[in-house]
């Protein structure tokens, strides 16, 4: 009996174990903050990132997305608080933590000078990495330069200078990507091939983005931070981001107004052009609804919808 | 910093500033002292290189701070320098690495004027009677003087994002420390009290001992010493700015 238990108590711990280890914090920010001059830049945040998720800091600009990605990969120094990036405190040991970190600063900076393959196998050498020409291979391959790879990193579009700066962020195989704007500028085509490379590297690394595009953060992130004025709005799954919105439905009836309209739990105004808005914070099928309660009062309906309330209605609320 | 040092040495090359700044050092120095009449070696009467040293230092005064005027100013003006600086690299390989490289660089323009040596002491009558020791020490004297014009321009490119302030600081402080302290104590508060050790502040006068043939310490000390107060400035620039 004893020992069944003895037993029982061992496999808990390590099936506990097992998930301590799969689920590992990879960054912990905890009370950090930035000045600059007078101007809060970042005003005490803390979060905490497992591996194998895809963070998305979502945030107008000037909310301190940028400043906060810098902090966390040491370019900038914190004023006060902690970062710590796969257990190593990124502001005291430096060097440790910064192989542990690949990094897409905003607007992509790259030397336009330098041959794709020289400036990647650069920065190979930075990182002291062996057998240098298969990992480079390696990463051309990965991110689709094959075409450009003997090219100058200035006669390269966009897109594929995108690609490098990818490239040259997982070149070491960091833990933790931080990638400030990586789909800033690209065509719809790049768009979709870069989405499905993060999605792609988010299955066994850490990733944190930024972006001020909500639909990108629907399409990529698992969990989204939004950030206004350096401090933390919301911090959520993106599923349950979609699943707390109100129902909204946009109507128009011939020659009737919102105050004609009376429900229960249901509220309308008027919009311009003759729409009227009916919102309800508890109403199952509203669009039936008010369909059944319009051919009941004998109104004519011209235009029937439902709103979708996306990301970006909670992004403008929260952001105001 | 290896791996800095030869990117650097690699950009030179590729964007032929460094094919440029050698290929005007050696043709400045190639004609001041072999064809212009007013400085030529041939016409002087002496067997000695004394004009392309006292030369030199003007060809670097420029030269030096159009090498070195990208060497940060770029690198913070599109951004790289976040992509270095976060790397695992100290900012002491960073500042090594491009400070050598730009050094190498001046090493390159020297070494082939080593043949001025040859040649003046093939035509020296009789052959071979040239003050050799004077001339190696001069050399040694050239190379300190370019490593410090180094350092004072790696320091202004390290202020500044624009690279032409960058290129202009560094031929102020170049000029300063060449010639500027020899000027300042000749100022009547000087005179006659400090001016020598104003003048010692200065390079020219440690590079004139040099070029005696005689390596004193005392220079040794002062050019290091000004190259590491430099690089140190360098650093604290670096890192008040990122």
């Amino acid at each position: 009996m004893h020992e069944l238990r003895f037993l029982k108590f061992i496999k808990s711990f390590q099936n506990e174990r097992i998930y301590i280890t799969l689920r590992a914090m990879s960054v912990k920010v905890t009370n950090l903050s930035k000045h600059y001059g007078k101007q809060k830049a970042v005003d005490n945040i803390s979060f905490e990132i497992s591996s194998g998720e895809i963070l998305g800091f979502l945030g107008p600009n000037g909310a301190g997305k940028s400043t906060t990605m810098k902090m966390i990969t040491g370019f900038v120094e914190a004023d006060k608080g902690q970062v710590k990036v796969c257990g190593i405190d990124s502001l005291k040991q430096n060097s440790l933590a910064k192989e542990k970190i690949g990094y897409l600063p905003e607007n992509n900076p790259l030397y336009y000078d330098m041959y794709v393959k020289e400036y990647l196998s650069f920065v190979a050498n930075l990182y002291k990495i062996k057998n240098v020409k298969v990992r480079v291979a390696e990463m051309i391959e990965k991110t689709g330069l094959q075409r450009e790879q003997h090219k100058k990193i200035e006669q390269l579009s966009k897109g594929y200078k995108q690609r490098v700066g990818i490239a040259q962020a997982l070149i070491h195989n960091p833990e933790v990507l931080i990638l400030d704007e990586p789909t800033s500028g690209l065509d719809p085509n790049q768009l979709e091939d870069i989405r499905a490379l993060i999605k792609e590297l988010g299955k066994e690394k850490t990733v944190i983005l930024s972006t001020h595009i909500m639909q990108e953060v629907e399409a990529m992130c698992d969990r989204v931070i939004i950030l206004n004025k350096g401090k933390i709005v919301a911090d959520n799954k993106v599923s349950q981001l979609k699943i707390n919105k109100s129902l909204v439905v946009k109507l128009k009836l011939k020659g009737k107004k919102a105050k004609d309209l009376q429900m229960d739990h249901v509220k309308f105004e008027d919009l311009a052009g003759g729409f009227i808005r009916a919102s309800s914070k508890n109403a199952d099928e509203l669009v039936e609804k008010i369909f059944e309660h319009c051919v009941k009062q004998g109104f004519v309906l011209q235009h029937l919808e439902q709103e979708n309330f996306s990301l970006e209605d909670v992004f403008k609320q929260l952001t105001k | 910093m290896f791996t800095i040092f030869k990117k650097e040495i690699n950009q030179f090359f590729s964007s032929l500033v460094g094919y440029i700044a050698i290929g005007i050092f050696l043709m400045l120095s190639a004609l001041f002292t072999f064809v212009f009449p007013t400085t030529s070696i041939l016409d002087s009467g002496f067997a000695s290189l004394d004009t392309f040293f006292s030369n030199a230092p003007l060809f670097f005064l420029f030269l030096i701070p159009a090498i070195t005027m990208r060497m940060f100013a770029e690198e913070f003006n599109t951004g790289t320098i976040e992509l270095l600086v976060t790397r695992p690299l100290g900012m002491n390989q960073i500042i090594g690495g491009k400070y050598f490289a730009a050094l190498a660089l001046v090493v390159f323009s020297v070494v082939p004027t080593f043949i001025y040596y040859f040649t003046l002491s093939s035509i020296a009558a009789p052959a071979g009677n040239v003050d050799t020791g004077g001339i190696i020490g001069s050399y040694f004297g050239l190379i300190l003087l370019g490593a410090s014009f180094v350092a004072l321009g790696a320091f202004s490119s390290a202020i500044t994002n624009n690279q032409i302030i960058a290129f202009l600081v560094g031929v102020l402080f170049c000029f300063l420390f060449y010639m500027g302290f020899d000027f300042i104590a000749k100022l009547p508060i000087f005179v006659g009290k400090t001016d020598y050790f104003v003048e010692h502040i200065g390079i020219n006068s440690h590079y004139l001992s040099m070029s005696r043939g005689v390596i004193d310490t005392r220079d040794l000390l002062y050019f290091l010493s000004l190259i590491v107060l430099f690089l140190m400035f360098t650093k604290t620039a670096l890192e008040r700015r990122k």
